[in-house]
């Protein structure tokens, strides 16, 4: 019994080891957005293209549709960037962009030389309307469902594994319902 | 063709340390002398390969070789010479580079200084190290070789992150490393000791200046890494319970604790397994820093690259390490006796209780850090741990250590008398008690927590004078400063290091108590003041850095009117990436830092600045400092060397006889 003790510690150890085990498929950096489940901001956000006229999530009401954060300063915008264009070519579901803390005009030259994956583009100069979204940093996705409510959030940039393993299965499901 | 010539020292080296660990180990086991004298030369001559790869790793920095994938990821042409150098370790590949560097050292300096340690013991010493560095050696090959080439050639690197632009980059991560890794020595003897089962005093003599220096090398990293933070981050604060920062706080945390301990174990033959359970786990908690840092399961300010497949990697290298060391000491450590017994009051229950607070923290700031991370895998949700957890568990633990501190140089080994403690030390506690209660009435009325920490830490500072004056008193009750020759460096360095706690506490105290601070819009000509301190913003001026553009501010401070000095913050742009940084100007005095720094342009010449009135922070590392300085010189004691010769000296006495 007496040495029974000594192993004590090594118990301890393999205890914290198995959570060090099970951690390492954990991504830290994945915090899930209090917003999933909620419905969409309703705060109106300003046209890229016609700065005095805005969009609101509102009018998207029956329709499956994704909100991309980007901006034109941003370097994993830039990485994701063929991966939108390739979903929206395959209309898979519309795709609203929010330009973010950017200049419209660096937006517009930005969309004019790498191509333009989006049904409509807004402007967020302010970081405002981002701010309601709950937004970290660029690039950020959100899924939002027919009834406006928001059903998935991607932090970083789209990757194809992503697209097809998560949000695109998701958005036909929420397609057929 | 350097990079290949790194590469190959490297890949020469990865055989050398399998060979001579095993074979050391074999030898040990089969007592032959010819195996085991493989050890010390092919130490050295690992380490000669390691510096080899290292000096090759800093030629490529310096020489802007960005045909090299690491040099290209964190160089660039217009980094200045001696950031290209510390560049070499600033990527996870580099550091990792210098991890193997350091232990190769230690290595190869056990090699050359152990030669009085018994034949067997000296080989297990050294083939365990050998073995610890094969896994590292393989790990740096096959997950995070630092000589990558990349194709095709970068035209300009990317450069160094800028927040590591910094002298203190220089210095923290080499002594940092030092520390960390010098904890593989001790980790090494303790093996050593369990294969020989042999833990006498002897053992403990020769273990306790390699634990010791370590821990310096530790303390002076930490204490470095806390000075940089806080003038480098720009938020005027000095520790910030960051998972990487508690990651070297833990092996500091039980190293403090395995020194105390070994004392007792050298002195008194006493805490033997206990001895070996701490040499084990300051190492693993180093190993397990490691991890933390490098495999990506906690987020942090210092996880500058990371790796899943890296974490996988290093957690079998520690399932290894850690795991196959507590089997050896599960099996071995019942056998090893308990040593002989003390009092309920006597410096071994002093030093026992100091070392359950000290364990008990450690566990403490180790299940804060790692909380988060269970919580996230048992599926409970994604939670942080911050400072408010930290501090009110870590202070409560800490006063009793302080309080005992005082108390246990002074008492005696195996038994000692309450009354005649209090009778020596009466006049200590009222000194501590008068300057305690004094002091902040003096300054802005009585604060509870301010008098404790003052009254702790003025405790200690008197205990130690009370000490070391009965120390220098002769027969005739005269103190003669000519018996200060008399105590040994050893005794010294405690009281230094003792001391160096009460600044350090001291410090804290006071910062934590009365410091202020002042946000606010600032144009030029305007001044902006807090605490008696007048900042006032002269110039703006524009500021083209070798790699960078920034604004700076010419501000003057000065005091009741009287103009002190001007400083110079900066808000920088980093080119190659378009990185802001914060760079605070300091007036710094030992009674008080006067911080500034610049936040964000508010249009036309005005500026957000904020400014800290910090009194007494500088004592915050000077106490670090001076506890580093006292490991050193305890550990330069001659009685370790002399000892060992006499240890020697008397064995083959014996065996003659």
């Amino acid at each position: 019994m007496r040495s029974l003790k000594f192993l004590i510690p090594l118990v301890i150890a393999l205890g914290i080891g198995w959570f060090l085990y099970a951690g390492l498929g954990n991504n830290p950096l994945e915090i899930p957005s209090p917003l999933v489940g909620k419905t969409a901001p309703a705060t109106p956000i300003a046209l890229l293209n016609e700065p005095d006229r805005t969009w609101s999530p509102e009018q998207m009401k029956g329709k499956v549709w994704l909100l991309n954060v980007w901006g034109s300063w941003c370097s994993g915008c830039q990485v994701e960037h063929p991966v939108l264009l390739d979903l929206a070519r395959q209309n898979v579901a519309p795709i609203v962009g929010l330009a973010w803390k950017d200049r419209p005009q660096a937006s517009k030259d930005w969309l004019a030389k790498l191509g333009d994956p989006y049904v409509l583009n807004v402007s967020d100069q302010t970081g405002k309307a981002a701010i309601d979204w709950g937004v970290y940093g660029a690039p950020e996705t959100f899924v939002i469902d027919k009834a406006g409510v928001i059903r998935d959030k991607h932090i970083g940039p789209l990757t194809p594994e992503v697209l097809a393993g998560r949000l695109v299965p998701l958005m036909r499901r929420l397609q057929a319902q | 063709m350097t990079a290949e010539i790194g590469h190959f020292a490297l890949i020469l080296a990865l055989p050398l340390t399998l060979v001579f660990g095993v074979l050391s180990l074999v030898g040990a086991w089969r007592r032959d002398a010819r195996l085991m004298a493989v050890a010390a030369p092919a130490a050295t001559g690992a380490f000669a390969l390691v510096v080899l790869a290292f000096a090759c790793l800093i030629a490529l920095f310096v020489g802007n070789e960005f045909t090299v994938q690491l040099v290209a990821q964190h160089s660039n042409r217009n980094l200045p010479l001696a950031y290209r150098v510390a560049a070499s370790w600033g990527s996870h590949e580099g550091s990792m580079l210098l991890w193997v560097l350091m232990l190769a050292g230690w290595t190869a300096a056990v090699a050359l200084l152990s030669g009085q340690l018994p034949a067997t013991l000296r080989a297990r010493v050294l083939g365990t190290m050998g073995l610890i560095g094969f896994g590292f050696l393989l790990f740096l090959l096959f997950t995070s070789n630092p000589f990558e080439r990349l194709v095709p050639a970068a035209a300009e690197g990317r450069d160094l992150n800028p927040l590591l632009q910094d002298p203190g980059m220089v210095f923290h991560p080499p002594l940092l490393y030092m520390g960390y890794v010098g904890f593989a020595v001790a980790f090494a003897f303790a093996i050593a000791g369990l294969l020989e089962g042999r833990f006498d005093a002897a053992w403990a003599r020769w273990a306790r200046p390699w634990t010791t220096v370590a821990w310096s090398f530790l303390t002076l990293g930490i204490c470095l890494g806390s000075f940089w933070a806080y003038y480098e981050l720009g938020w005027g604060g000095w520790w910030f319970w960051d998972p990487v920062e508690n990651a070297s706080f833990m092996p500091w945390l039980a190293g403090t604790a395995l020194i105390h301990s070994l004392s007792v174990t050298e002195k008194r033959g006493a805490f033997r397994s206990w001895t070996v359970l701490l040499a084990i786990l300051a190492f693993s908690l180093s190993l397990l820093g490691t991890f933390l840092v490098r495999s990506g399961v906690l987020t942090s300010v210092h996880a500058f690259a990371t790796d899943p497949a890296r974490g996988v990697f290093i957690l079998i290298f520690l399932a290894i390490v850690i795991g196959g060391s507590l089997s050896l000491f599960a099996w071995r450590a019942p056998s090893i006796g308990t040593g002989p017994g003390f009092g309920a009051v006597s410096r071994e229950s002093m030093l026992l209780a100091n070392n359950i607070l000290l364990i008990v923290a450690m566990a403490a700031v180790l299940l804060g850090t790692l909380y988060p991370l269970a919580m996230d895998t048992l599926g409970l949700g994604k939670i942080s741990v911050g400072p408010p957890y930290f501090e009110s568990v870590f202070f409560p633990l800490m006063a009793p250590a302080l309080f005992l501190l005082g108390i246990g140089p002074i008492a005696r080994w195996r038994k000692a008398e309450l009354p005649q403690i209090a009778h020596r030390l009466k006049w200590a506690m009222a000194v501590a008690v008068v300057v305690a209660l004094l002091l902040p009435l003096t300054i802005d009325g009585f604060r509870p927590l301010t008098s404790l920490g003052l009254l702790l830490s003025c405790w200690i500072v008197a205990s130690a004078v009370t000490v070391v004056l009965d120390g220098l008193r002769g027969a005739d009750g005269r103190v003669a400063l000519s018996r200060m020759r008399l105590m040994s460096p050893s005794l010294w360095g405690m009281h230094l290091a003792h001391v160096g706690v009460a600044a350090f506490v001291f410090g804290v105290t006071m910062v934590n108590s009365y410091e202020t601070e002042i946000d606010g819009r600032v144009e030029v000509g305007q001044a902006i003041t807090v605490d008696g301190y007048s900042v006032r913003l002269d110039r703006l001026t524009d500021v083209k850095g070798p790699n960078y553009d920034a604004v700076r501010g010419v501000f003057t401070l000065s005091h009741n009117g009287q103009v002190l000095s001007v400083l110079h913050p900066e808000k920088r742009l980093y080119r190659s990436n378009g990185q802001p940084m914060t760079e605070a100007a300091i007036d710094r005095s030992l009674a008080r830092d006067v911080y500034v720094s610049m936040g964000e342009p508010l249009g036309g010449n005005a500026w957000a600045v904020r400014v800290h009135v910090k009194p007494w922070v500088n004592w915050i590392w000077l106490g670090c400092v001076l506890m580093g300085a006292g490991g050193i010189l305890a550990a330069s004691d001659r009685r370790y060397r002399r000892a060992a010769r006499a240890d020697v000296a008397s064995r083959a006495a014996v065996a003659n006889a």
